[in-house]
């Protein structure tokens, strides 16, 4: 498959819809693996990255699930090129750096994608629309499972799958989960709840991973521990927290309706004015914005049609995506514009929020 | 001066503590502090973290030992420090003194019960899985670094004769192996 075709189509994952989709937007898995006999990729020379990726690629290509892939040297693929496989999740911003030796592979359906030689010589990730954790584990296990006839792992009985760095030993298996969480941000209800998470070993980071800000209210949430539990285990425990979660996410959101129904049309009200709008708009304020437009969808103020619109633009105004729809390279200034101008596009036949469940309360409202 | 945890962002909150007679110290940017709960004074145990981590971190107040180099590909004790990632598969054998405290400190356990390849059918068995291991039957490196151990733990008990016999096995084993 060539670049072309896999940027025309978005991800099966956002033209698809699973559990609980209003607030978990996709789930991911991720396995960390290496091959014996091998320097893990940071320490290995420029040759042994090399002979991985001459072993690791057509072992993956011969998958029936990599069927007619996307595989593709790093050396081969434009900055932008790059930079798009990295907003589509696809790829780490780290993998996206590097040079020879180094690879991708991924299926049509853009669910299984392999990184070769980055921090280890395979992290191979599954990505399902909704909650389904155990799904995607389920898929990529089999996708392992086949890979290891031909590819010796670096295994050892008392600390697993041998990893480049120890926070991935043992399992190699990081499990997440991208929650919509609006209702606890706008009640202010998140720091609190991020720690919590964190004190029950469970990581909660913004929208591109470590170290990155938490846009259009979105949150990953993942285990940090991948060694001494089974891999069904560590999925269970997450799904038990995410369950919380989501029923957190749902009482904020009908608190602040009943108590501050005001605020509410306001923001979403607002997002509508500007979406269609505006024709200048960076990517923090769309972000945002598209935000309360989706949490408008879950509380039926605009009609649930919308919704998978919202979610490909999520993706498509980044700026690698405006990028290559501009099939040229773009100053921040242009992007602006150019972003502005495709969500006005997109959004042409959305009519404006229907309040009326709500318009009742509006005598009790003490904002 | 990078974060202990991660290795890559600035550490910012510095720990001390003296614990048996060493100086202990730990090192965090603002993330991991968060990620620990070290800023919440209430979720905050600063001895637990320092059990995991102590080794690693002990200020080394004695003589420089010689330093550790894995076989297999050259990498160090200083590159793991410096990076706080290993270079290759047997570097886990070749560091994996204190290697438990880390990841007791990392995961809260130092075993692993998940899949295993079909290769490992032993390993698929929980049973097996839970039973003591000894690599160092078919792995010189690890029966290098068992030694090592036993040797500290014999001079820590001080039981000098144990400690001497160990010594020599060590310096035979690190010939034979090349190592010095």
């Amino acid at each position: 498959m060539r670049f072309s075709t896999l940027l025309k189509k978005p991800a099966e994952w956002m033209r698809t819809t699973g559990p609980e989709n209003d607030i978990v937007m996709t789930s991911r898995v991720r396995l960390a693996r290496n091959l014996v006999g091998f320097p893990f990729p940071g320490w290995a020379k420029k040759d042994d990255r090399t002979r991985v990726m001459e072993k690791v690629r057509p072992a993956l290509e011969e998958l029936a699930e990599m069927k007619d892939s996307f595989s593709e040297e790093m050396t081969q693929l434009t900055a932008i090129e790059k930079q798009v496989l990295v907003e589509r999740h696809l790829i780490s911003r780290e993998h996206a750096a590097k040079g020879p030796g180094c690879a991708t592979v991924m299926n049509r359906k853009q669910t299984v994608s392999v990184m070769i030689n980055e921090e280890d010589h395979l992290r191979m990730q599954a990505i399902r629309p909704g909650l389904q954790l155990l799904a995607a584990y389920r898929s990529l296990d089999q996708i392992d499972t086949e890979l290891e006839v031909d590819l010796p792992y670096a295994f050892d009985r008392q600390y697993g799958y041998l990893t480049a760095c120890p926070t991935n030993l043992g399992t190699g298996m990081r499990a997440s989960a991208m929650l919509h969480l609006p209702g606890l941000v706008l009640s202010e209800q998140i720091n609190q709840t991020i720690q919590g998470a964190n004190k029950i070993g469970l990581a909660v980071r913004g929208l591109y991973g470590e170290g990155t800000e938490a846009l259009a209210n979105l949150f990953q949430i993942s285990n940090q521990n991948t060694l001494g539990m089974r891999e069904e285990d560590i999925i269970a425990h997450l799904d038990r927290v995410i369950g919380q979660l989501i029923a957190n996410e749902k009482n904020a959101r009908m608190k602040i309706l009943e108590d501050r129904p005001t605020m509410m049309q306001d923001q979403i009200g607002r997002a509508f004015a500007v979406l269609k709008y505006a024709h200048i708009i960076s990517s923090k304020e769309a972000l945002n914005h598209l935000s309360m437009i989706r949490l408008g969808c879950d509380l039926g103020f605009i009609p649930e049609e919308e919704r998978e619109c919202i979610t490909v633009l999520l993706t498509e105004i980044q700026p690698a995506h405006l990028q290559i729809s501009a099939k040229c390279k773009l100053s921040p200034e242009e992007r602006d514009i150019l972003r502005a101008d495709i969500i006005r596009k997109s959004l042409i036949g959305l009519t404006p929020p229907d309040f009326g469940s709500i318009l009742t309360n509006r005598d009790n409202d003490d904002e | 001066m990078n974060c202990d945890i991660c290795h890559t962002e600035k550490a910012t909150i510095f720990f001390s503590q003296m614990a048996e007679g060493k100086l202990q110290k730990v090192n965090l940017c603002k993330v991991c502090a968060d990620d620990k709960g070290v800023t919440d004074p209430t979720g905050f145990a600063l001895a637990d973290m320092l059990e995991g981590m102590g080794k690693q971190t002990a200020v080394d107040t004695g003589p420089a030992r010689n330093e550790l180099v894995c076989g297999s590909c050259g990498f160090t004790q200083t590159d793991f420090k410096k990076t706080g990632r290993f270079g290759c598969a047997d570097c886990y054998h070749v560091f994996d003194e204190g290697l438990d405290g880390l990841l007791e400190a990392m995961h809260k356990h130092t075993r692993h019960v998940g899949k295993a390849p079909q290769s490992f059918p032993e390993a698929n068995d929980r049973a097996a899985a839970s039973a003591p291991v000894s690599v160092a039957e078919t792995n010189p490196r690890a029966r290098l670094s068992e030694l090592r151990q036993a040797l500290s733990k014999s001079v820590e008990d001080e039981d000098y004769e144990e400690a001497a016999r160990l010594r020599d096995a060590i310096s035979r084993l690190e010939t034979i192996l090349g190592e010095s």
